[in-house]
C-alpha cells in the first residue's frame, strides 16, 4: 500500500517536508495568496500524515532508526567506523512518537486556524515560512538521537518562535516580547552548547546512545547536567525562569501561541530525555528528581497565583501554562526520584510518569484549544482586555462551548482529559508524598476559580456597549478548534485507551535506557 | 545621501573584488576554510559597501529586494532538493551520491600533499553553493532593511 522507500525514509521526510514546504512558500506566495494558503495547508497535511505514519511504525514495530547520509537508513554503526555511530541518527522511540503525534496534531489544527485568523495581516510570505520552520524544528527536536543535532533544532525553534512572537509588532510591545524570548533562548542555547562541549570533551561522542553507554557521573558530568536542566527548564517556562512566557504567549498571534506551547513541551521532552536516557541510573536520581519536583511545585503555585489577578486574557492563560507545566515536571520528577528503586517504581513511579506524560499530551490539546478560543475572541472583539469583553456568549456560541471544554479540562473536571492525567498524578504522588499531592489539588481548584472568573467576564451578562455586533468566528477557525476539542473529549472519555496504547509505552521507553542504547549500538 | 566621488569610485572598484572573493570562498568551501555561509556573507558585505557609498534610494534602484528574496528561497530549496535527490536514488537523505562517481565534483581526492583539487567533494560543493546563494540574498536583505533609515535621518 505504502511504497517501501517512504517507509524507510519516513523519519527524514518528517523533517524534509515541512522544511521544503517552508522554503517554497515565499515563491508560491508570488502566484497568489490563495495558492500560498493551499500550499501551506497541503504541506501541513502531508507532514501530519507522515507524522502519524512514523508514530504508527514506532508503536507497532519498536524503536525506529534513521541514519542520515548513510547508504542504508538503519546502518547506525558502519563496519569501518570502529564501533562509533559517526553520523546524525534519528532515534524514534515511543516517547518521541508521542511527541510527534502531539506536534503534528496541534500543528495541523493551528495552521488551519491561522489561514483565516492571520489572513488580514501583512508580511505573510515570511510568516508561513517561519511557522513551518518552527513545526519542522519541533519535530526534529523530538526525533533526533544526537545531542548536537538537538541543539541545532533547539536553536531553529528558538529563532523561528522569536520571529513569530515579534510578528505583530504592536507598537513595539510584541518586538520586546520577542527579544526577551530570544535572549532567554539564546542564553539557554549557550548553556546547552557548553554542556555538549563538556560531554564531547570527555567521551568523544555526540550520539545520545553512545554517551549513555559510557557516562560516568564525573564532576564534569554533573556540571553538564546542571547546565542542561537550567537551559531546558528556562525554555519550557518553569519557575523561576518563566518570566518570558507571559510576554511571549500574550504577544504572539494566537495560533503561534498554541504552537509555542508545543515548542515548550519539546524542550520538556529534551529535559526528560537527557535525564532518563542519557544519564539514567548513573545520576543521583533522588536529588535530581527532587530538583525537578521542586521546579514543578514552584511553577504550579507561582503560575496559578500570578494568573488570578491578570486582566489580559492571553497573559492569564500564559500563567496557567506555566502552572500546568509544573504538573508534568511533578509527575515525571516523582518517577525520576524513584528511578533506582524498582519496587517503588512499579508501585507508583511509573504511574506518576504516565500521569506526567499524559498531561503533556492533554495540555497541548486543551491549552492549544484555549489559546485558539482566546484568539477567536480577540479576532472578533479587537481587544485582549477582559474588562472590555462581556456578554459574548450571546453571539459566539461555539467559541463559548469550546472555551468551556478547555476550561473544564485544564481545571481537571471529569469527563475531560485534564481529569484523567491529573488523577493519575494525584494518586501516585500521594503515595510518594501526600503534601505534594495536596498542593497539586489546591492548584487545580485555584485554576478552576480563575477560569470561572474568565468565563463570567467574557461570556456572561449583557453585551457591553460596542460588543452588540460581534459575530461568531469564521468557519476554518472553528474547524481548527473542533479538532482539538474533539481530542480533549475523546481522550477524557476513553483515557484507558490512550494510556495503554500511547502513554505507557512512552513512559517505559523513557525508563528503558538499555533498550535505547541497544537500538542504536546493536545488542551490545 | 551620497558620499564624495572618491568614496564612490573606491566602492565601485572594491565591489567587484569583494564579490569575486566571496564567490571564491563559496566555491572552495570544501577545500579551504570558509564555505557557503562565509562566502555568502562576504558577498553581502559588498551590498553594504555600496549602500554606504551611495544613497539608499539609488541602491534600491540597483538591487531588487524581490530578486534577493527569490534568491534566498531558491538557495534553501536547492539545499533541501539536493538532499532529497539521494532518497530518489534509493539511499538516505543527505547521502553523498556524487562523491567518487567520476561526474560533477566526482573525482577521488588525491593522496598526499597537493594544492587541492576543486573537482572533488560530491554534493558538498553543491550544498556550499546553495547556502552561498541563500546567505547572499538573506543577509543582503537584512542589511538593506537595517540601513534603510540612514539617508532620511541625515537629511532631517
Amino acid at each position: 500500500m505504502i511504497p517501501g522507500y517512504i517507509t524507510t525514509n519516513a523519519p527524514a521526510l518528517l523533517i524534509a517536508v515541512p522544511l521544503l514546504g517552508a522554503f517554497l512558500s515565499p515563491l508560491i506566495g508570488k502566484i497568489s495568496r490563495d495558492a500560498r494558503a493551499l500550499w501551506v495547508l497541503a504541506v501541513m497535511t502531508l507532514t501530519a500524515l507522515i507524522g502519524y505514519f512514523v508514530a504508527f511504525l514506532v508503536y507497532t514495530e519498536g524503536t525506529l532508526l534513521y541514519v542520515f547520509g548513510a547508504t542504508n537508513a538503519t546502518l547506525a554503526v558502519p563496519p569501518d567506523s570502529g564501533g562509533i555511530p559517526i553520523r546524525i541518527i534519528f532515534t524514534l522511540d515511543a516517547m518521541s512518537a508521542l511527541m510527534v503525534t502531539i506536534a503534528v496534531t496541534v500543528g495541523f489544527a493551528v495552521i488551519l486556524y491561522s489561514l483565516t485568523s492571520d489572513a488580514r495581516r501583512s508580511g505573510l510570505e515570511a510568516y508561513y515560512t517561519i511557522f513551518l520552520l518552527m513545526i519542522g524544528a519541533i519535530l526534529g527536536m523530538v526525533s533526533t538521537g544526537d545531542l548536537f543535532n538537538f541543539f541545532v533544532f533547539l536553536e531553529i525553534s528558538s529563532l523561528a518562535s522569536a520571529g513569530l512572537v515579534a510578528y505583530k509588532v504592536e507598537k513595539g510591545r510584541a518586538v520586546e516580547a520577542g527579544l526577551k524570548y530570544l535572549l532567554v533562548s539564546t542564553i539557554g542555547g549557550i548553556f546547552f552548547l557548553f554542556a555538549i562541549g563538556i560531554l564531547y570533551g570527555q567521551y568523544n561522542a555526540l550520539n545520545m546512545a553512545m554517551l549513555a553507554d559510557m557516562i560516568q557521573w564525573t564532576p564534569l558530568d554533573k556540571l553538564a547536567l546542571v547546565l542542561v536542566v537550567a537551559a531546558l527548564a528556562a525554555k519550557c517556562g518553569a519557575v523561576p525562569m518563566h518570566f518570558w512566557t507571559p510576554d511571549a504567549y500574550s504577544m504572539a498571534p494566537s495560533a503561534v501561541t498554541a504552537m509555542l506551547v508545543v515548542a515548550s513541551q519539546a524542550s520538556l521532552y529534551g529535559l526528560f530525555r537527557i535525564c532518563f536516557t542519557l544519564y539514567g541510573i548513573t545520576l543521583n536520581y533522588v536529588t535530581i528528581g527532587w530538583v525537578i519536583i521542586i521546579l514543578g511545585i514552584l511553577s504550579m503555585i507561582i503560575g496559578v497565583t500570578m494568573a488570578i489577578p491578570q486582566k489580559d486574557i492571553k497573559r492569564l492563560m500564559a500563567y496557567h501554562a506555566v502552572s500546568q507545566t509544573g504538573y508534568m515536571l511533578l509527575g515525571v520528577g516523582v518517577g525520576l526520584a524513584v528511578l533506582g528503586d524498582q519496587a517503588l517504581l512499579n508501585s507508583y513511579g511509573m504511574t506518576a510518569m504516565e500521569g506526567g506524560i499524559f498531561h503533556i499530551f492533554n495540555h497541548a490539546m486543551y491549552k492549544g484549544l484555549l489559546f485558539l478560543t482566546a484568539g477567536a475572541i480577540i479576532y472578533q472583539v479587537g481587544t485582549s482586555d477582559l474588562n472590555r469583553m462581556g456578554g459574548l456568549g450571546h453571539r459566539m456560541k461555539w467559541t463559548m462551548i469550546f472555551f468551556i471544554i478547555g476550561a473544564l479540562a485544564i481545571a481537571g473536571i471529569p469527563p475531560f482529559n485534564g481529569f484523567a492525567s491529573k488523577f493519575l498524578i494525584y494518586e501516585s504522588v500521594f503515595a510518594f508524598s501526600p503534601l505534594l499531592s495536596i498542593i497539586a489539588m489546591v492548584v487545580s481548584i485555584l485554576t478552576l476559580a480563575s477560569f470561572v472568573k474568565v468565563f463570567h467576564s467574557v461570556f456572561m451578562g449583557p453585551p457591553l456597549p460596542g460588543n452588540e455586533q460581534v459575530r461568531e468566528a469564521p468557519r476554518t477557525m472553528l474547524i481548527g478548534m473542533t479538532i482539538l476539542a474533539a481530542i480533549v473529549i475523546i481522550s477524557g472519555i476513553f483515557p484507558e485507551f490512550f494510556v495503554q496504547n500511547l502513554i505507557t509505552p512512552a513512559a517505559h521507553a523513557l525508563t528503558d535506557q538499555a533498550g535505547y542504547i541497544s537500538a542504536v549500538l546493536g545488542g551490545a | 545621501m551620497r558620499m564624495s566621488k572618491i568614496v564612490r569610485f573606491g566602492a565601485d572598484v572594491l565591489f567587484g573584488a569583494i564579490v569575486i572573493f566571496g564567490l571564491y570562498v563559496i566555491m572552495h568551501g570544501h577545500l579551504t576554510p570558509g564555505g557557503g555561509f562565509q562566502g555568502g556573507a562576504v558577498v553581502a558585505t559588498g551590498a553594504a559597501l555600496v549602500i554606504v557609498a551611495y544613497s539608499y534610494e539609488e541602491v534600491i534602484g540597483m538591487i531588487k529586494k524581490t530578486i534577493l528574496m527569490a534568491q534566498e528561497s531558491a538557495g534553501l530549496v536547492m539545499f533541501a532538493g539536493v538532499a532529497l535527490i539521494a532518497i530518489g536514488l534509493g539511499t538516505t537523505f543527505f547521502f553523498n551520491f556524487l562523491a567518487n562517481s567520476g561526474s560533477l565534483f566526482g573525482m577521488t581526492v588525491p593522496f598526499g600533499p597537493n594544492p587541492g583539487e576543486l573537482n572533488t567533494g560530491g554534493v558538498l560543493p553543491l550544498m556550499n553553493i546553495a547556502v552561498g546563494i541563500e546567505v547572499w540574498g538573506g543577509l543582503a536583505i537584512v542589511i538593506l532593511y537595517m540601513l534603510s533609515g540612514i539617508g532620511k535621518t541625515k537629511e532631517a
